[in-house]
């Protein structure tokens, strides 16, 4: 049966009235696909905050650091060699430091630095006179935006750290507080002198002086970084620290991938709630498919053919499916800053990237179409007189 | 009088497609639920087992790990001679000083090298933990560049072999040995003589000492006088407690990233439930007049429903449950947030997470069933006869 153009609007409205005859089914299946639809993006975004260490790392930074493992140093008086190696512009010191303070789970990141780090990270946004108070003071500390928001750390705060790895109780003053060029790069982190961290080791285990935890090695050009990486590491080749160096994006990688067992477990779990959904979804269908046998064959005795009844079907399950994940998306921006919230700073960076709302997307349809397709073929092929006959 | 049980599972039976469609749903979700658990208890195992009761570990005071920890010979000799320390058939007191560092190998099938802990330990340490055996190969010498590896090192990492070696630290080390740690967090490390490791890395340092009290009740003696003598800068911990302070991040992790997200899901299949029950209502509402005016009461109507409801969701509950138990034969490695090594564990059924699995299941059928079930019991007579 062919459709003039005023079939079409005529068809639409039979559908929304369809979806709509058991309203409290169909808002019901619409709750559950909002919410996987929430779900699946959260998770997404959850996977993408897992590298957007990795994602924000600059291509002309190098990373080395000792080959054994981090765990290891680097004496200090590599930084000169490292800075004659052709193509390297700069070269900065930086140790993990481990503190912790007050409790062990306010976990953030902190690094003794040398004074030119800041020249290697563009990215990391500090006014001129705050910079000037930290260089005037060998306490001095900076710390990150989304560090100082989530403990309230104001310039000139006093900031007691415990040492894990360097022993004892350590003392900063907050002396400033950068920002980040924009959202996606992490700021949760805290700057102080390495000479302060150097001196103090000098004096209490001498043993553990001059050691420097990573050089940061910037470059003139991206072309020269696997050139200049093979050549600083050729220089330490076989003396008693060899050196490993990478770029700073292979480098966060590393961290990632240590944990990649767990971040495939997520990406598995929010394709799972899609499958969860679908069966739900399905469901619906197959119901309201089998609530209507008579009504289809009725509608193919008017003379009504299988392709007309399955596309009403079909389009049934996407409208469903529509509202439930325009919802869905809709709720997913305020979801995630929520969510971000109520974690509280274990992701400095959690965006709902434009990807992940084109999968929720694509998502949808798949279950549209999927949940359509059973009951579509069943009520294309069901027989006029059977059909007539049958009692939901 | 009640309805018969039977007359439930039929109607289950008469709507299959929709009845296995909503158990699916449901057992995904258990098996998420159950899956977490599993992991977590598996995480608990390891950790527990890895420590022994008697045995006491003495790391730097505020050093959390025995990475990070460092004791000098002196300290070392000063707690070694604490009356509460063991001694041994051999007359020699049961302590092993210990060096614990960090290497880096290549996973199989991973890009990027994962952190290995590496312990250099004595004969006596090999006798301090007596769950560690020899899988194959022989234990290596003492003052030799061998080396044994963990029953997961030697499965999860390229060139970990009986017979290869492993270049670190400027020297080649030979693994000789596999070492089977029944499912410890030893199974997770990489064993040397610790007086070769120390001169390799450069250390003039221990890192940590495990030893054995005589009398496992000398413990809370031994701390204070850890904890008061002026030359020591270390504290002792029970290496049960040791052990699972260091999962403890870990633990945390996984139970909220998994208990969250089984929230959210059990909303997505009660859902589900509530659907298939308020059709599987709707269908039959002639039926349940019938039934009220055969002289069955409104509470005999509402149990059947609610029982309908619970045996969908023991149905689900009972497939997630069977999945999920195909879960014990994979094992899990994911980096210690706190050890910063990789540590390899196990999913681990225990009657216990059956049980709670079973009742989340059952709880979701009646949580998404409880509604219909009372539409249906408050239907007048008349108007569902009416109905049909």
């Amino acid at each position: 049966m062919r459709c003039a153009p005023a079939d079409d609007v005529f068809i639409l409205s039979l559908i929304l009235r369809n979806a709509f005859r058991h309203r409290l089914r169909t808002l019901l299946t619409i709750t559950g696909l909002t919410v996987a639809v929430v779900a699946f993006g959260l998770l997404q975004t959850v996977v993408d905050a897992w590298y957007a260490g990795a994602a924000a790392a600059s291509s002309t930074r190098l990373v080395t650091r000792n080959a054994i493992s981090l765990a290891f140093s680097l004496p200090v008086n590599y930084e000169n060699r490292i800075r004659g190696v052709d193509g390297v512009a700069r070269v900065a010191r930086s140790n993990w430091f481990g503190g912790i303070y007050k409790e062990p789970r306010n976990f953030f990141p902190q690094f003794a630095v040398s004074d030119n780090y800041l020249d290697l990270y563009p990215e990391f946004i500090l006014p001129e006179d705050q910079r000037a108070a930290y260089l005037r003071d060998r306490k001095g500390a900076l710390v990150g935006r989304q560090l100082a928001d989530s403990y309230g750390f104001k310039v000139g705060d006093v900031l007691p750290l415990r040492g894990a790895i360097y022993p004892g109780t350590w003392e900063f003053v907050v002396r400033g507080i950068f920002e980040g060029s924009d959202s996606t790069k992490v700021t949760r982190q805290m700057l102080f002198h390495w000479d302060y961290l150097n001196e103090r080791m000098r004096k209490t285990a001498p043993r553990r002086a001059d050691l420097v935890g990573v050089y940061i090695v910037g470059i003139d050009t991206i072309d020269n970084a696997a050139a200049a990486s093979v050549n600083v590491d050729a220089l330490f080749s076989n003396s008693l620290a060899e050196t490993l160096t990478e770029t700073e994006q292979a480098f966060q990688l590393g961290f990632v991938a240590m944990s990649d067992q767990i971040i495939a477990a997520i990406r598995i779990v929010s394709y799972v709630v899609i499958f969860i959904i679908m069966a739900v979804m399905a469901n619906t269908m197959a119901m309201s498919a089998r609530e209507r046998t008579a009504e289809y064959a009725t509608l193919k005795a008017l003379g009504f053919g299988p392709r007309f009844l399955g596309s009403l079907i079909l389009g049934e399950s996407l409208m469903i499916c529509f509202m439930g994940a325009g919802l869905g998306l809709a709720l997913t921006g305020p979801a995630a800053s929520a969510f971000k919230e109520a974690v509280g700073g274990i992701f400095p960076v959690f965006e709902v990237s434009g990807t992940t709302l084109a999968l929720q997307a694509g998502c949808a349809v798949v279950i549209g179409i999927a949940a359509a397709i059973v009951p579509a073929i069943s009520a294309a092929r069901v027989r006029i007189v059977d059909g007539l006959r049958s009692i939901a | 009088m009640a309805l018969p049980v039977n007359y439930v599972v039929r109607n289950l039976w008469t709507r299959r497609v929709t009845t296995a469609l909503t158990a699916g749903g449901l057992a995904l979700v258990v098996f998420v639920f159950a899956t977490v658990l599993m992991l977590d208890a598996g995480l608990k195992r390891t950790l527990v087992t890895t420590g022994e009761f008697d045995n006491v570990v003495v790391i730097r005071k505020g050093s959390e790990t025995e990475i990070q920890s460092g004791i000098t010979r002196a300290q070392a000799a000063a707690i070694e001679t604490h009356p509460a320390v063991a001694i041994g058939p051999d007359g020699l007191r049961v302590v092993s000083k210990e060096t614990v560092v960090l290497i880096s190998l290549k996973k199989v099938g991973a890009a990027k090298p994962s952190n290995v802990i590496i312990r250099g330990t004595s004969p006596a340490g090999v006798a301090l933990r007596p769950q560690v055996r020899l899988a194959s190969g022989r234990t290596f010498t003492p003052g030799s560049t061998q080396i044994i590896v963990g029953s997961a090192i030697a499965k999860g990492f390229e060139g970990a072999g009986i017979g290869s070696t492993l270049h670190f630290a400027q020297r080649d080390w030979t693994i000789v040995g596999v070492l089977d740690g029944g499912g410890s967090g030893f199974d997770s490390e990489v064993w040397g003589d610790v007086d070769q490791l120390m001169q390799a890395f450069r250390r003039v340092v221990y890192s940590s000492m495990a030893l054995r009290l005589a009398d496992g009740a000398d413990f809370d003696a031994l701390r204070a006088d850890v904890d008061t003598d002026p030359r020591l800068t270390n504290e002792a911990k029970r290496e049960q407690v040791f052990y699972s302070d260091q999962s403890r991040a870990l633990s945390t992790f996984i139970n909220i990233l998994g208990m969250t997200l089984t929230a959210i899901f059990s909303i997505g299949a009660m859902i589900g439930a509530m659907i298939t029950m308020y059709a599987s209502v709707a269908n039959r509402v002639g039926e349940i007049g019938t039934l009220r005016a055969l002289g069955f009461r409104r509470s005999n109507v509402l149990a059947a429903f609610l029982l309908e409801a619970l045996l969908l969701g023991l149905a689900g509950g009972v497939a997630g449950l069977a999945l999920a138990s195909l879960m014990q034969f994979a094992s899990f490695s994911t980096i210690n947030f706190q050890t910063f090594a990789d540590l390899a564990f196990s999913f681990i059924l225990t009657p216990g997470i059956a049980a709670k699995t079973l009742l989340f299941s059952v709880a979701m059928g009646l949580l998404g069933g409880f509604l219909p079930a009372l539409g249906a019991s408050r239907l007048q007579i008349v108007d569902a006869l009416r109905a049909a």
